[in-house]
């Protein structure tokens, strides 16, 4: 059966001039859903988010908006709400005034457009800036009212162009979990442009994967994370280290699959020193810490493994690990690819393993 | 510390060359217009500006002034607003013929409408039929300044505008706002000092336009002179206290204006922060 989605594109395409920036774009969006589009910059994304809100004028195929086809709609009768990347508040327009636009234009009564913007102001927290102009307020705090004013005059679906990219790394975090929280509450279906994964992956219900204009993959922050589809995704989510040859590595010999190269993600690597134990050291490799880096939470090793480099993480309390010294590594996946798609293949050992404590 | 006091140095002596170099070419002349008009006291100074002549070239250059910064005012509007606001082709050249007139001599300017208007033109004949006369008449004068203070507000708004971008117009768009609300609210506050400034820059020039009006205005004293020609006029004819008294008059404009120009470009300033 059909799904009811409430946002589609269709085969949708658009080129500027002789740069084809979407593809034959086609997905479905279901009702109350926050969305993460993620891709590269470059990757199309944006220009997306611009054809739902009629800013860009799609080359062919159709958009639909609660069923209807709303290519010939202009962006000022689609009733969406558009948070910009810088957040373009009106500079000259107090914060009040700026929630509060979208409201005069549409003509509401006075009373009702007072108690709408009170009612926004107290829904970002920010009541005490109603009289003050953006350039008065943090960015934290202009992302907020740009969300505001987004959402004041009720629209059924909210577009947010890479809504966390202006403000610092500490400011960010705490928007994201925020900004879930408040369209979880509000209950607008929501579509955000993102180019950082971690973002898209804590943040958004669904995401789809765009690279060159295409589609690469649309599934759960899991699904993506977790099983990649493409060559693409395996490289784009997760830091990934790829390996030439992945059959030389121990335990992927007799891997069914006719991929050659794969991806290796530090989270499937153990890192253990000579002498540590290792839960399956005879399936481990020999390699070689090549550079360590402190990130933090955890020690970040570059491990050279035959001709591959390879990503891994250490605990802040293991005991250290030194340059040029000699670790033994176990890696528990990779993701095989080969022109067309991604495989999941598990070592070797862990099977064989299983079945003996069976 | 050494490439400090050099610098210093270096400083002192950049800015007291700029200065002398200022009152020399500036400012002395300046002064000594304004001496040379009451060299002969009040009595003929009040004599030469209330002449008739004078009265009216004074009368003729306000109109001129007014007429062209308006309509330039207009086109500059428009042509700011199509150049950053939309793609299109041939952007290029409009943007480049823009500043035409600030490369162009102002008497090619003249000599261009008299080809254009004038007797010879093929346009002539119609003209004539309709009884609108261009050259040696006053519409000759006011399309000359025009033409000659041009660029100076599309100039003035198109970098604000261009900083700007378009995103707030977008959002403004995108809450259903047509584009008068959007040029009145949005736009406008952005361009507005620009915009004075503009005008004032362009007010400026109107005023003081000697070759191209030169051209076309015949030289009828008391009907197609401005000021700047009828100056010239009194100068020819070794009417000094005339023609310094009508300098003065001037001079006391330009300096005005340029005090608005500078409240202008500092409210510009405080406004962008």
């Amino acid at each position: 059966m059909e799904k009811k989605y409430y946002v589609e594109m269709r085969g949708v395409n658009k080129s500027f001039g002789s740069f084809q920036a979407s593809k034959d774009i086609h997905f479905g969006i279901e009702k109350g859903k926050l969305i993460g589009l993620l891709g590269p910059s470059g990757s199309g994304k944006t220009t997306i988010l611009r054809m739902l809100a009629g800013l860009e004028t799609e080359d062919s195929g159709d958009i639909l908006i609660d069923g209807k086809i709303v290519n010939n709609i202009p962006a000022s009768k689609r009733g969406i709400g558009f948070v910009f990347q810088n957040y373009a508040l009106f500079r000259y327009l107090t914060v009040y005034e700026n929630i509060a636009f979208g409201l005069k234009v549409q003509k509401w009564p006075k009373e009702k457009i007072k108690a709408r913007v009170e009612e926004m102001l107290q829904l970002v927290g920010l009541e005490e800036t109603a009289k003050r102009y953006p350039n008065q307020l943090s960015g934290g705090q202009r992302q907020r009212i740009a969300f505001a004013r987004a959402l004041a005059p009720e629209p059924q679906l909210l577009l947010l162009d890479e809504p966390f990219a202006a403000v610092d790394a500490k400011v960010r975090q705490e928007l994201r979990s925020w900004l879930r929280e408040m369209i979880t509450r509000v209950g607008v279906t929501s579509i955000f442009v993102t180019h950082d994964q971690d973002e898209a992956i804590e943040v958004a219900d669904e995401i789809i994967v765009t690279n060159q204009g295409r589609i690469e993959q649309i599934g759960s922050p899991k699904e993506i994370y977790r099983n990649p589809q493409t060559p693409f995704v395996a490289q784009f989510i997760g830091q990934s280290a790829e390996v030439d040859n992945f059959r030389e590595l121990t335990g992927y010999a007799n891997a069914e699959s006719s991929a050659v190269r794969a991806i290796v993600r530090p989270e499937y690597i153990t890192v253990a020193k000579q002498g540590e134990f290792l839960k399956y050291s005879l399936d481990s490799e020999e390699g070689v810490v090549e550079q360590t880096a402190f990130r933090g939470n955890e020690i970040e090793l570059k491990i050279r493994i035959k001709e591959n480099l390879l990503t891994a993480r250490r605990l802040l309390d293991d005991a250290p690990v030194e340059v040029g010294e000699h670790v033994r590594v176990f890696i528990s996946r990779v993701y095989a690819f080969d022109e067309q798609k991604a495989y999941v293949i598990e070592n070797a050992a862990l099977n064989t393993q299983e079945s003996l404590v069976i | 510390m050494k490439t400090q006091n050099k610098g210093g140095a270096v400083k002192w002596l950049l800015v007291a060359v700029s200065a002398f170099f200022l009152i020399v070419m500036l400012i002395l002349p300046l002064v000594y217009v304004l001496i040379t008009a009451f060299r002969e006291g009040i009595q003929p100074f009040l004599a030469a500006v209330t002449d008739p002549y004078a009265l009216k070239s004074i009368q003729l250059t306000l109109e001129a002034t007014v007429i062209a910064v308006i309509i330039n005012t207009i086109f500059g509007l428009f042509a700011a607003w199509s150049i950053t606001k939309f793609q299109f082709r041939g952007k290029k050249v409009i943007s480049t013929l823009i500043d035409l007139p600030l490369t162009v001599s102002p008497i090619i300017a003249g000599l261009i409408y008299v080809l254009t208007f004038g007797r010879q033109s093929f346009l002539y004949p119609y003209l004539k039929a309709a009884g609108i006369s261009i050259i040696y008449a006053v519409p000759g004068i006011v399309m000359a300044t025009i033409f000659v203070t041009f660029p100076f507000i599309s100039r003035e708004i198109i970098p604000v505008l261009t900083a700007a971008g378009t995103d707030e117009e977008e959002a403004a768009a995108l809450m259903g706002a047509n584009g008068w609300t959007i040029f009145r609210r949005v736009t406008f506050p952005h361009i507005k000092w620009a915009l004075l400034y503009g005008i004032v820059l362009c007010t400026a020039r109107a005023m003081g336009e000697f070759g191209a009006v030169s051209v076309l205005s015949g030289h009828l004293r008391g009907k197609t002179n401005t000021m700047p020609l009828y100056i010239e006029l009194l100068y020819q004819g070794y009417d000094f206290t005339g023609a310094f008294a009508m300098s003065a008059i001037l001079v006391v404009m330009a300096v005005f204006i340029l005090i608005l120009r500078n409240v202008f470009e500092y409210r510009g300033k405080k406004n962008e922060e």
